[in-house]
């Protein structure tokens, strides 16, 4: 029988164990939280008790569907779920995996749902303790019950820049303004599109915009966050006229979408594709998320089409799985054809919230790209005589992405900044191959004894 | 000392206050957090950051909060860093925002 691990218990992880478990196979799923859910259906610790209502407003009956699946799939003893745990390196048939101790899990088929981060832009000024991500201020505020600042200025785009908005005026939190740099045209001729493929959804979004009202603003240029001792101060930013403003705050949110994660994809011996519609590399895969032998590949990490095409995903990437196996397996015809929905309704999205490619490639050389280490935008144009437009290369004579973050929250705007440099579109300033350990790991876990070893094993 | 639930750090409560409070310090001084918190929700209720950046003058607040930009790793007094925005607070936490002063320790 055959052992399959699932990495990741979001959405997709959580409905890929689920076909799995239906089909007789006992999955292992391994992920970083204490409680299933992933980020956007993240569950406070326990002893927490506002109701999911109160979490995820529209979302709550999913949300609550999705842990309830999964609490009793362990419950009956149908998966075996490794919580509190990183998957450092893939190998051979292993997952090296770090937890409280170290342990490898021996495994035939690998299904990653890794899931995605925020997509960063560097603005003057963020280096500063107090800015944070966007998906920061929501997970503090579902899973913790705190604001991460007094008076919040949210700044970027996408959807999670509304609805974050929303969650923390309705939490009681200070929001002084929400300053979005897609211009209204390509709001509107995106929107259409959304609205035509899920309308619901759509009006959902618009209502909680204009619930807004004055503190928002469409086709927003951010100049720089203005700091002091204690952090942000300030934010700087120019309006769709072009009309300067100064907003007060203590914190600023930034976040332009999501980026899909790929380092435990690449790692696993995925191919990667620069996709135009998403403005970002993707991990090349069947219309099953088949990535390679024995590795499919589902939810956000692959394509970011959001939760609810994330749980679809996961189906159909298990479904692959037993196909693969020669089992029983329920028929993916339905789950593709609502996927298809979802991938429009994501691309009209990823137009209708552009990331700021420009902006980023004009940004000023004293702009700290690499957060971690500091690095800055005339550091890295001045790399290039060297290193050539390559991303790796000046990776490795640069340092951006070379630091702790791992390039998680600099490459694609290094690549923009390298793609303008040096005339040429980002598609070819090529990827940073990801490298294990995919989290920083202390040495210290290689002191004690040897690694446990567990098998992913089947009924 | 902070009492639990008041705030004079980064961070503000909005929700769930009626946890038990969980004592610790940081750089040697009491605080006390509430059973649930993270140790970065703990301490940026009382202090405005959690450490300075290694390579910049900047002060370090964390950034992601998903484990995923590495950016709240804090000291413990007996060693191993922990990252703050992933590690739930225990009582009796010795934390510090740089590294102990016989860091690297000499083994006898």
């Amino acid at each position: 029988m055959s052992r399959v691990l699932i990495v990741g218990a979001g959405p997709a992880g959580i409905r890929a164990a689920e076909t799995l478990a239906g089909a007789g196979l006992h999955p292992v799923v391994v992920d970083e939280a204490a409680r299933a859910g992933g980020q956007i259906y993240r569950r406070p610790p326990e002893g927490f008790t506002r109701p999911p209502e109160k979490l995820y407003g529209s979302e709550a009956a999913k949300a609550r569907a999705l842990h309830g699946t999964f609490d009793a799939l362990v419950a009956e003893g149908r998966i075996t779920h490794l919580s509190g745990r990183s998957v450092l390196a893939l190998r051979d048939g292993v997952a090296y995996v770090l937890g409280e101790a170290r342990e490898q899990v021996r495994h035939d088929r690998l299904i990653l749902a890794t899931g995605a981060t925020d997509r960063l832009a560097p603005v003057p000024g963020w280096q500063a303790g107090g800015v944070y991500s966007l998906g920061a201020a929501q997970i503090a505020l579902k899973s913790q019950g705190v604001a991460l600042g007094r008076r919040i200025v949210l700044a970027g785009t996408g959807p999670l820049l509304t609805l974050l908005a929303s969650q923390l005026q309705a939490a009681g939190a200070q929001v002084a303004a929400v300053l979005d740099t897609a211009p209204w045209r390509a709001q509107l001729t995106g929107g259409v599109g959304m609205a035509l493929a899920r309308p619901l959804v759509t009006l959902r979004g618009l209502r909680l915009r204009v619930g807004l009202g004055r503190i928002y603003h469409a086709g927003v240029t951010l100049e720089r966050i203005e700091t002091d001792d204690s952090g942000p101060s300030a934010i700087l930013w120019r309006d769709a006229r072009g009309r300067r403003h100064e907003t007060r705050c203590d914190m600023v949110g930034l976040g332009w979408h999501l980026r899909a994660d790929g380092t435990l994809a690449d790692i696993a011996g995925a191919r990667f594709d620069w996709d135009r519609a998403f403005h970002q590399w993707l991990p090349r895969a069947d219309a099953l998320g088949r990535a390679g032998e024995g590795l499919y590949l589902a939810g956000d990490g692959l394509r970011i089409l959001g939760a609810d095409g994330a749980e679809l995903a996961g189906q159909v990437a298990a479904v692959a799985c037993l196909q693969d196996l020669g089992l029983p397996h329920p028929d993916p015809a339905p789950l593709l054809r609502r996927l298809a929905r979802m991938r429009r309704f994501a691309e009209a999205m990823a137009r209708a919230f552009p990331w700021p490619a420009e902006a980023i490639g004009r940004l000023p050389d004293d702009t700290v790209v690499c957060r971690c280490e500091g690095v800055r935008a005339g550091d890295l144009r001045n790399t290039l005589p060297l290193s050539g437009p390559e991303a790796n290369r000046a990776k490795s004579l640069g340092r951006v992405g070379m630091g702790r973050c791992q390039g998680r929250y600099c490459q694609l705007a290094g690549a923009e900044i390298i793609a303008a440099a040096s005339g040429r579109p980002p598609s070819e300033v090529g990827r940073l191959r990801a490298q294990p350990p995919a989290r920083p790991a202390p040495i210290g876990a290689w002191l004690s004894e040897a690694a446990s070893e567990c098998e992913a094993e089947a009924e | 000392m902070s009492a639990a639930g008041f705030s004079n750090g980064r961070l503000v409560r909005l929700a769930e206050t009626a946890r038990a409070p969980v004592g610790f310090t940081f750089d040697g001084e009491a605080l006390t957090g509430l059973e649930g918190d993270t140790v970065l929700t703990a301490i940026l209720l009382s202090r405005g950051a959690l450490r300075a950046a290694e390579f910049g003058p900047e002060a370090r607040a964390g950034f992601c909060l998903m484990g995923a930009c590495q950016d709240c790793w804090v000291w413990q007094e007996d060693g191993p860093r922990l990252r703050a925005c992933s590690t739930p607070l225990a009582e009796g936490m010795q934390l510090l925002s740089a590294a102990p002063a016989q860091w690297p320790a000499r083994s006898a």
